[in-house]
């Protein structure tokens, strides 16, 4: 339990709700455990274990993934005879015509891209820490980017709104999914698991310059 | 609720009142008044810089376009040379007419129910910070939280005509494109996650503790 009355002059043993802004001593709970702001519960330390390892296995996997979901066949359409192949990528290129193009590189962003960005800039900050270097240089403002992009990272919505889609198409149509289908549906549970084990107060104190 | 006793009572103190500030980008504490974050190299300041004119901006963004978003069509259908159009709502109720209830769910909560209910959020917080609210700020809180969490998943209908787009191009026979409500659409849903990333939680307990000020003296 917090208490309410910070004791401590030293600006490390405090901490302050990035929700309230209610400044509490830093108390770091119990493995497995989470520390909760007292007066808007809004988490503050969620000690979790091998938070480096997860999040880094989560980004691992979320590249992976993305390359197979990028150039492996997504879904096919065929009737009387006429057939179509669609690619994420020809989901992405689906406002490319005429006024609509903005949408097409916002679209691009928001599934492939930032996902990418996002697990690129985890990989970079952590690995070296996993590693037992010191981070890289740069290390806090990549990981403070990803963590800025996380809501813009959209994979795990687009899958949902192509299985709406196909609900929409599976009167008109047979549908066939490829392996970038199902890889897109694992994006779904590395994003999960990532929101899951990732403790930014954890890391943070991890890549502190200062404390070297 | 916690909040009915006074939310400033003695023993509570905000990094502000103590003289420093909480950096946005990874919550390291500094004094007040330090300019960029010396872990994160972020700006720092105390309260997110001119909040409510943003939310207020951003989400009349999202409000107005909103609008085209609804009355304008979203996917242009040709079968066999017969050009249908379909509006959000127009698509929804297409699928409840095919049996598919639980899609049809999805697709109004997605594209009618949380873009408003955002819309009505957002509002409700601005005028509870300014003006007080009848919820208390616990609640306020919790609606805030729900609001960024779900905001995102508006999103669904722009991916559908995407994917719907990519897929159904069997030449003559059918084929679909995305009308101009798709961009309306998309376009008030990035503004409204922007004005919901905008608004500073802390205002909603900066402005409980004045309201208690003020009724005190």
């Amino acid at each position: 339990m917090l208490t309410r009355h910070p004791i401590s002059e030293n600006l490390d043993l405090l901490i302050a709700c990035r929700s309230c802004d209610l400044l509490l001593d830093r108390v770091i709970p119990a493995p497995g455990k989470v520390a909760r702001c007292p007066r808007c519960h809004h988490t503050l330390i969620s000690n979790k274990r091998n938070v480096i390892d997860n999040t880094l296995a989560a980004a691992v996997s979320t590249a992976i993934l993305m390359v197979a979901a990028i150039f492996f066949p997504f879904i096919s359409l065929s009737e009387a005879g006429l057939h179509r192949d669609a690619s994420v990528l020809d989901a992405i290129n689906a406002f490319s015509d005429g006024w609509s193009v903005p949408l097409t590189v916002a679209v691009a962003a928001f599934i492939v891209v930032i996902p990418v960005t996002r697990a690129a800039a985890l990989i970079y900050a952590l690995l070296p820490l996993r590693l037992g270097l010191k981070p890289a240089s740069g290390a806090a403002r990549s990981f403070r980017m990803a963590m800025a992009l996380r809501p813009w990272s959209m994979a795990e919505i687009f899958i949902i709104g192509v299985a709406v889609a196909l609900v929409k198409v599976s009167d008109l149509a047979t549908v066939s999914l490829g392996p970038s289908f199902w890889a897109f549906c694992g994006l779904i549970l590395t994003v999960a698991f990532e929101n899951k084990t990732l403790c930014e107060w954890t890391i943070w104190r991890l890549l502190d310059p200062r404390k070297r | 609720m916690d909040d009915m006793a006074p939310a400033r009572s003695p023993e509570t103190i905000t990094a502000r009142e103590a003289g420093l500030v909480s950096c946005d980008g990874c919550g390291a504490l500094a004094p007040l008044g330090a300019r960029a974050c010396e872990r994160c190299h972020a700006a720092l300041h105390s309260r997110r810089p001119n909040a409510s004119q943003r939310v207020w901006a951003w989400l009349a963004a999202g409000i107005v376009c909103y609008i085209p978003a609804n009355v304008y069509p979203m996917l242009l259908t040709n079968t066999f040379g017969k050009v249908q159009s379909g509006t959000i709502i127009g698509g929804a109720i297409e699928l409840f007419e095919y049996g598919a209830y639980f899609v049809a769910i999805v697709v109004i909560v997605a594209s009618v129910v949380i873009p408003v209910a955002k819309f009505a959020v957002i509002i409700m917080l601005m005028l509870g910070v300014r003006y007080g609210s009848r919820l208390s700020a616990h609640r306020r809180m919790q609606l805030y939280e729900a609001t960024e969490f779900i905001g995102r998943w508006s999103m669904i209908d722009v991916f559908v005509v995407a994917i719907l787009t990519a897929l159904v191009q069997l030449g003559f026979i059918a084929s679909i494109n995305p009308g101009p409500a798709a961009v309306c659409f998309a376009l008030s849903v990035v503004f409204t996650m922007l004005a919901a990333q905008s608004f500073d939680p802390r205002s909603i307990w900066d402005s409980l503790e004045e309201h208690q000020r003020r009724v005190g003296h």
